[in-house]
């Protein structure tokens, strides 16, 4: 469906570009607690450190950030007239509470009463740091993402926007999921929005996030933070839909803290984007700690999708489980590198990784480069990578039963992102996903 | 009136090699033929071929319907014109649901002229459809919910085969060797199955090597392959003789087919050992 959402107001004040005088005056229109003006600081000298020193190449070797010009894109660069979102999740199912960001900006957001009588908070990470210091402090960028890991972690924390922050207090269970929306609408525009996800001792909820683009070519800059930090015994489903315009770059680093007994089920989307870069990283902090990591990509064109992921055991009896699936067609590239982590101390680990390619045409090209670092002994971790090509006989089998050959093609390559979907425990999602993948391929158009 | 599917000196190639060399046969709508021979001899190229594989390309001859070439048609058109391959080795699609295959199958086949993305035939309309065929064919109506083929054993990827067949209506069904590979409960549920299809709207043509299908599916015809050439016609009686007798008498018949056949057979033993 299309939302219609009003733009935040320009800040003609912040120039463009990351320097030090659009840091200040973004600074300037941000009027914050001392405790985070302080931190963007920290982080923001940390950014101009890291500018000059090299990325790690393990993660970045295969990423070409050649044509990207950060100075072209600008913070508070609101529009004039209200921006039309095709949400992909909007009508699928009653959501408990929203929240939307446009241009890195909160422009809506609502939670039901009964929720935040229970003491669960949803809103925009802007508003919510004035007044739940107490809540955010402690959580906001000190363990999950780390500003000094890199440039792109450092960046963000200087400049982040807003974003949405879900809270849910010990015991409290959430049934329906939570909306967030994170749009780009004017050319040019950055979004430096941050995911906060905190679940206490036993909670559980449910956050379904997109991103979208007002406009098909407005260009635009996303760089991003998730942090889903879930407590003991909690339990946690995100999703992470990304699906700009084919103009945008999308680098966001995304990290997960599972503690003992808890367990998350955390789903990427690519199906947007000019250039994305996916860090994501996943730690299994305590016992028993469970991990379901689903990735669906669907790349395009010229569009370069690149994914680096860990599953990091920390503790004994932990579980990680990742599978990916891409499919790529015309000249897109899709790179994944994953990488399984076993801490001494994370005896009877079981780890998984994989990821499965279909490639559409002979111009596409995906690299998927598993690993595995284990340094206890009792652990069983495995990890794969398969690429194939659209099976002949599989096309002849379909066209023999009255389908045409892109009716066959798009069967097949549906066929193939639903040993994905079939993991998904939220049914809007697998609808969603089912839904964005057959619009990209032109179904019904 | 009755449909006609002409085939008219096809020649195959497989990879350059010519399998087929010239293959004549006319199949009426509401008939039913067994076409048999010896491993080897052509019946599945020529079943592909029918439906227009891309490894199997004609070199010369003719596949009509009612005068309309097939030739130049992709294998969906064909479907769409009512030409039907049961698969010797039915192929499986992981992730794709059986009921959501036949329903864009089905919506095809009855609306020749769907394009892609346009509307389907109706959910209600289709599932009662689909759960009294299986019921009819004895399948678990669970089955439609199973990814195509996926994890089937051999006897139940035939009876899809069948339940395809059952829910596509096609003028022209081949059958390629669907009752090899089950046992003999499985034989005969899909014999019935297919005898109670088959009618005037329908014409079979049953490749095999054994006799129980063509019990339940007395053929009109019976045609002999040897070295990708149909090289005797008959009756009923002579699939039967076939299945008493092998194919011996079928080479002395006809010594200098049977003797491109052994050629072949030298020459790939020639290749094998090279
Ligand atoms: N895809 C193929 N590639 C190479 N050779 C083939 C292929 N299909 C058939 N052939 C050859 O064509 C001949 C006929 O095979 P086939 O049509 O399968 O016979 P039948 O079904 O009667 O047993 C055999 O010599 C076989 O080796
Ligand atoms: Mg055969």
């Amino acid at each position: 469906m299309t939302t219609t959402i009003s733009p935040p107001t320009a800040l003609s004040s912040v120039p463009a570009g990351f320097d030090t005088a659009a840091f200040e005056a973004f600074l300037a229109t941000r009027n914050e607690p001392g405790w985070v003006s302080d931190r963007r600081r920290a982080a923001f000298a940390v950014y101009q450190a890291k500018l000059g020193a090299p990325l790690n190449p393990e993660e970045w070797k295969r990423v070409d950030l050649r044509a990207f010009t950060p100075g072209q894109f600008q913070l508070g660069a609101g529009g004039a007239s209200p921006a039309q979102f095709s949400t992909l999740l909007e009508d699928r199912t009653v959501f408990a509470g929203q929240a939307f960001h446009v241009d890195g900006a909160g422009v809506f957001d609502r939670l039901d009463e009964r929720l935040a009588r229970q003491g669960v908070l949803f809103g925009n990470l802007a508003d919510l740091v004035r007044e739940h210091r107490e809540v955010l402090e402690p959580h906001l960028m000190t363990r999950g993402v780390r500003p000094e890991t890199d440039r792109f972690t450092a960046w963000h924390a200087a400049f982040w926007t807003g974003g949405a922050v879900l809270y849910v207090p010990k015991n409290v269970v959430v049934n329906e999921p939570l909306h967030s929306l994170i749009g780009l609408s004017a050319a040019g525009a950055a979004d430096f929005s941050h995911t906060l996800v905190i679940l206490e001792e036993g909670a559980s909820a449910t956050l379904l996030e997109e991103t979208a683009s007002a406009s098909p070519m407005a260009p635009g800059l996303h760089i991003g933070g998730v942090e889903l930090l879930v407590g003991r015994g909690a339990n946690l489903r995100y999703v992470q839909l990304q699906n700009w315009n084919s103009q945008v770059w999308h680098i966001a680093h995304q990290a997960a803290l599972v503690a003992a007994d808890a367990s998350l089920q955390w789903t990427v989307a690519g199906i947007g984007a000019k250039l994305a870069h996916l860090h994501q990283e996943v730690a299994l902090e305590g016992r028993g700690a469970q991990a379901q990591v689903n990735g669906v990509t669907f790349a395009t064109g010229r569009q370069l999708l690149s994914y680096y992921t860990q599953q990091t055991h920390k503790a004994e009896n932990t579980c990680s489980d990742l599978l990916y699936k891409d499919v790529l067609r015309d000249h897109a590239r899709v790179v994944w590198r994953g990488m399984i982590r076993v801490d001494k101390a994370a005896q009877k680990t079981d780890g998984y990784q994989r990821n499965d390619s279909l490639l559409l045409s002979p111009d596409c090209r995906a690299d998927a480069i598993p690993g595995l670092e284990i340094e206890a002994d009792d652990v069983r971790c495995t990890h794969g990578a398969t690429a194939g090509r659209v099976d002949a006989d599989q096309i002849f089998y379909c066209m023999c039963r009255g389908l045409s050959r892109y009716e066959a093609m798009h069967m097949i390559v549906e066929g193939f992102f639903h040993g994905v979907y079939d993991r998904i425990s939220v049914e809007a999602v697998r609808e969603t996903l089912s839904q964005a993948v057959q619009r990209k391929l032109g179904i019904g158009l | 009136m009755n449909s006609l599917l002409k085939i008219d000196n096809l020649h195959v190639s497989v990879n350059g090699k010519p399998i087929l060399k010239g293959v004549n046969l006319e199949v009426r709508q509401g008939e039913t033929h067994a076409l048999m021979g010896p491993n080897g001899s052509g019946k599945s190229t020529l079943a592909y071929a029918l439906m227009g594989h891309p490894r199997y390309e004609i070199t010369d001859g003719r596949i009509e319907i009612d005068g309309v070439d097939l030739v130049a048609l992709e294998p969906d058109a064909r479907a769409r014109l009512g030409l039907f391959l049961a698969f010797q080795y039915p192929v499986t699609i992981p992730g794709v649901k059986v009921a959501d295959f036949l329903r864009h199958a089905v919506s095809n086949v009855r609306n020749p002229d769907r394009k892609e993305g346009e509307g389907l035939i109706p959910m209600r309309e289709f599932r009662k459809e689909l759960k009294a065929r299986m019921e009819a064919l004895g399948m678990d109506v669970e089955f439609a919910r199973r990814y195509l083929n996926d994890g089937f054993s051999g006897g139940e990827k035939k009876r899809m085969e069948i339940l395809q067949l059952a829910m596509l209506r096609p003028k022209f069904a081949i059958l390629d060797e669907t009752d090899s590979g089950l046992d003999s409960d499985a034989v005969r549920v899909v014999s019935e199955g297919l005898a109670r299809l088959a009618g005037p709207e329908m014409a079979v043509v049953i490749i095999t090597h054994h006799e129980r299908l063509l019990e339940f599916n007395r053929p009109q015809s019976t045609h002999v392959m040897l070295a990708g050439r149909i090289v005797e016609n008959g009756d009923a009686t002579l699939a039967h003789e076939l299945h008493d007798q092998g194919y011996a008498g079928v080479r002395t018949r006809h010594p200098a087919i049977a003797a491109e056949e052994t050629v072949e057979k030298t020459e790939e033993a020639l290749v094998a050992k090279a």
